[in-house]
């Protein structure tokens, strides 16, 4: 399986993208943002970090990179594209998703371990996964979910809620929402479900060393629901 | 306009030392030359009152590479792979403007690791603040750490450690002092000494500004009620821009281009291109035209003074230039030749053509002044006498809680919770234990590194307070199952030119030298940060270690948290009951006097290097160093990352539970072990000689000592946890 990770000025998640896409069996290349074609993939990632030092808005500056318009033909064909925290933020300013990422609601960076509940498994990211509650970890300053409440309503009724912060039994409530997001979303996909964005890191979560290894059950998946 | 002493002392010049310029160089300089002069000789870039006592430290070691000297140390940690780390305070500017001031002390250590070639792989910390009770403590903590999380968020370096107290003295002075580790391949270090003739020096990052002129005299003046004013002079940090810096750098740095880099530091372009031009013995010509400026009809004076960050000086080898350019333009940073190196051992400064400076660069670095100030001898102070109507109205479990949330002893979560602690995927220990951890990335190796200070033990004695700081470090490393190989020091002290802050100054660094040397800790790098005094009221003498250890197979690294209720828990080294300067003495007692806990530093060697061979041996499950407290504050702490109880015995040759439970004897571990290695654990701990008894065994849920204490992990967890959450949101 062929996947792309872009690298935009500021990215600083790509490494550790590469080294789990790598580890689960990914062949996996890097692309520079200034580059005009995609070469040909299975998925594509827009990795975390702060592209253009999330200046001006987080994303809105990548999401007018050279790379961009490849990326959003990908999508156009049904390609998967992957955005996780920063990639999200982008994915979000092209317009490939909807809604808003606004700073948390303490006005401060979080970073910890957090659970979250796979609220739709009709799709290639989550299909037949073998939990449906994951420990993944969040980086974030900007991860507040916001939509207009039209929009909220097409993606509840399109099935676009993704993820969503919970405790660890899996019960989703204001409680366990770490930045004030929007019915608690972490994650949420388009109309079609090619493309996801997320705020949480499966990436850093990849073996037992690390804070747990949630994240190789999500790359696991992944994998297997694209052979 | 003609320089004149008035002039000079305005330059934070003494009227002596200008008119050491005026005769060295047959001359009165002109104002750019000035600007060179004050900068290159204050205190913070020459060191001359503690250069001579920094002699004295123990550099050299068989697994060093690069003591002190450069832009950071280097130490082999086996195959080819090398550690590059470096402490550096940035506590003036911090204070003045918090959230730049601290961003911009993590931009500028984490520059001095990648010019040489590293790739960062973990920040820390070491932060102090004034009296919870000061009405500026909380907006400066709050900027401090959203400072420091801003730069190495946006870097992608995950902070991994660090430590925060809270003292009256640094009421009107906080110190940041940051510390960032590295990794390079040893065949591939750069360093800072120029070499080769006519060779091109190429600057590149960002653009030059008006910022941050003078910081580096700042650094080394005394606060005054105008402080405030001197905001101008504190640099203005974009990680982002760094980030660039960084990546591009690493690239250029793949082949064999670079002769020689240095970061743009303190005093900026004028100590980088003179100290590579010192180092390799040659002279620098710098056409300042082409140097790319921010801000229009900026002067020679402002150019070479300026502070503007994320700024690189490369001496390149010949034919070389085109390619480097390519790869700078790649990043979308700035690419100029500024000058060359010459044969002259002279700084020559030319702008719109004129030569506006021409120094040997000897004046500036070899014959700057050199200080032996006064100071004495600190004597030990008389121990108090405690007796049992001291403790009679106190609860074992209430002085606990009470100790628990004191704001140095409580849980640090709300600050690190904001730093990035877990990007570039390697951090095996969080920030929370006794160090942090990442590993070697694409190795079973990792590193430990942890960050130390005892402002109240140097302050008491300060020779006992240097040893007893690196002795803590070495043990944080040992607790985390760490060869300790090496450390750096952030000595920050008030004014060096009053006796008694000069005599902790020598006296800490005596400690610190005679610790490291007897434990095989040697010192790689470091800095010196003096004038920590407002209104005449300096700081309590605090160098800072930061103290890096190896760990050969990670995944025998040691955490804090108890492991499995049936465990048996050990303290090893003995138990005294030292109260004097202990935190029970000071905020339970309210005894603020008396000696430091005495270190024996035979002691802490066997026990440590006995420790961590019951660690590689696989004997031990989880340990703790035991530290500000004492046993049940380590105990407490244990629990509450094992999220497990104890059942503790009375322990034997008691004197008093108050002196055996919060005292805070040195060298000193717990350790958590299975009841079947016992016999074998007791062989090896008896015939090293190491002191030991056993203290209890791990419990379901409460820590209990019979008929005295009986505490629950949630009672323990509020005391500890909530503290500091609570004050930032009031």
């Amino acid at each position: 399986m062929n996947s792309s990770v872009i690298i935009f000025p500021g990215s600083n998640c790509d490494r550790d993208m590469d080294v789990a896409l790598k580890k689960f069996g990914f062949n996996n290349q890097m692309i520079w943002h200034n580059d005009v074609d995609l070469p040909k993939s299975d998925l594509v990632v827009l990795p975390g970090g702060f592209s253009y030092g999330d200046y001006l808005r987080c994303g809105s500056i990548a999401a007018k990179s050279k790379i961009i318009e490849s990326v959003i033909n990908f999508i156009n064909s049904g390609g998967l594209v992957l955005g996780i925290c920063n990639g999200f933020q982008i994915l979000i300013e092209t317009g490939s998703l909807p809604g808003a990422l606004l700073r948390n609601k303490y006005l401060e960076f979080i970073c910890k371990n957090v659970f979250v509940k796979i609220n739709n498994q009709k799709n290639s990211y989550f299909k037949s996964i073998k939990k449906d509650i994951l420990e993944l970890h969040i980086a974030h300053n900007e991860g507040n979910y916001f939509c207009t409440q039209d929009e909220i309503k097409q993606i509840e009724d399109n099935n676009q809620i993704a993820l969503c912060y919970s405790n660890e039994q899996g019960e989703i409530d204001e409680k366990y929402n770490p930045n004030g997001s929007l019915k608690n979303i972490a994650g949420i996909f388009n109309k079609k479900k090619n493309v996801l964005g997320m705020m949480p890191h499966p990436e850093r979560m990849i073996d037992k060393y690390l804070s747990g290894d949630d994240g190789s059950i999500f790359f696991e998946t992944l994998l297997n629901n694209i052979n | 306009m003609i320089v004149n002493e008035k002039i000079a002392v305005d330059h934070g010049l003494k009227k002596s030392e200008f008119k050491e310029i005026c005769n060295l160089l047959k001359r009165v300089p002109n104002l750019t030359e000035l600007a060179l002069f004050s900068a290159m000789w204050n205190e913070h870039c020459s060191y001359k009152s503690s250069k001579l006592h920094l002699k004295k430290l123990p550099t050299a070691g068989k697994k060093v590479i690069q003591g002190p000297g450069e832009n950071a140390g280097v130490i082999d940690i086996g195959d080819e792979d090398a550690i590059v780390f470096k402490i550096e305070s940035h506590n003036h500017p911090s204070f003045i403007e918090p959230y730049q001031g601290a961003a911009t002390g993590v931009g500028g250590i984490m520059r001095d690791v990648f010019t040489m070639g590293a790739r960062p792989i973990a920040n820390l910390n070491s932060i102090h603040f004034g009296s919870t009770q000061h009405k500026k403590t909380k907006n400066l903590l709050r900027g401090v750490v959203q400072g420091i999380g801003g730069y190495g968020n946006c870097m992608g370096i995950p902070t991994v450690g660090g430590q925060t107290c809270f003292d009256e003295s640094y009421n009107g002075n906080i110190l940041v002092n940051a510390m960032t580790l590295g990794l390079v391949n040893k065949n591939k270090i750069f360093y800072s000494k120029a070499a080769g003739l006519n060779k091109p020096i190429i600057y590149v990052g960002s653009k030059t500004g008006r910022d941050g002129i003078h910081g580096a005299s700042m650094a080394s003046a005394i606060f005054d009620d105008q402080i405030e004013e001197k905001k101008p002079t504190v640099q203005v940090g974009d990680p982002f821009t760094e980030k660039l810096l960084l990546e591009a750098c690493l690239e250029l740095m793949a082949d064999d281009s670079i002769i020689a880099i240095q970061d743009m530091g303190a005093a900026g372009l004028t100590s980088s291109s003179i100290e590579m031009a010192s180092k390799g013995k040659l002279g620098i010509e710098l056409n300042l035209n082409k140097v790319p400026c921010r801000e229009l009809s900026m002067t020679p004076y402002e150019i070479m003074l300026s502070e503007s960050q994320e700024r690189m000086l490369i001496v390149l080898e010949n034919g070389k230039e085109e390619k480097a350019k390519k790869i700078f333009d790649k990043w979308n940073l700035d690419f100029a030749i500024i000058g060359k190196t010459t044969s002259t051992k002279k700084i020559e400064i030319y702008f719109e053509k004129n030569k506006v400076a021409d120094v040997p660069i000897e004046l500036l670095t070899n014959k700057a002044p050199e200080y032996n100030r006064k100071w004495k001898k600190t004597k030990l102070p008389t121990k108090n006498k405690f007796n049992k109507n001291d403790y009679k109205n106190l609860k074992i479990s209430d002085v606990l809680k009470k100790i628990l949330s004191n704001p140095n002893i409580c849980s640090k979560e709300w600050i690190w919770k904001q730093y990035d602690h877990t990007v570039m995927g390697d951090t095996i220990q969080r920030p929370g234990g006794d160090a942090g951890v990442v590993r070697v990335h694409g190795t079973s190796k990792a590193v430990a590194a942890s960050v130390d200070s005892s402002a109240d033990y140097c302050f008491s004695h300060p020779l006992t307070g240097g040893k007893q700081i690196v002795c803590e470090s070495w043990r944080n490393m040992i607790s985390v199952g760490a060869q300790p190989i090496a450390i750096t020091n952030c000595l920050n002290f008030g004014n060096p030119e009053k006796e008694k802050n000069m005599s902790e100054f020598v006296e800490c660094v005596e400690g610190i030298g005679e610790a490291s040397k007897y434990l095989n800790y040697p010192v790689v790098s470091g800095n010196v940060s003096f004038y920590n005094e407002t209104k005449n009221q300096g700081i309590k003498p605090t160098p800072s270690i930061g103290g890096v250890g190896l760990i050969k197979d990670y995944k025998k690294m040691i955490s804090m948290g108890l492991k499995k209720v049936g465990n048996l828990i050990l303290v090893i080294g003995k138990t005294e009951g030292h109260i004097d300067q202990s935190i029970f003495a000071r905020e339970i007692l309210n005894q603020k006097k008396g000696p430091p806990p005495e270190i024996n530093l035979f002691n802490e060697k066997n026990n440590g290097e006995t420790v961590l061979k019951l660690i590689t041996d696989g004997f031990i499950k989880s340990a703790h160093d035991i530290s500000v407290g004492g046993i049940l504050v380590a105990l407490a702490k244990m629990s509450i990352n094992g999220n497990k109880g104890i059942n503790i015995k009375k322990p034997q040759n008691l004197v008093n539970y108050f002196e055996y439970f919060f005292g805070e004897d040195q060298g000193r571990y717990i350790i958590e072990v299975e009841k079947n290695d016992m016999d074998k654990i007791k062989y090896i701990l008896e015939k090293n000689s190491v002191y030991f008894n056993e203290i209890g065994i791990i419990e379901e849920k409460n820590i209990v000592l019979k008929d005295k204490l009986n505490i629950t992990i949630d009672e323990l967890i509020k005391s500890n946890k909530t503290w500091l959450t609570n004050y930032m949101s009031k």
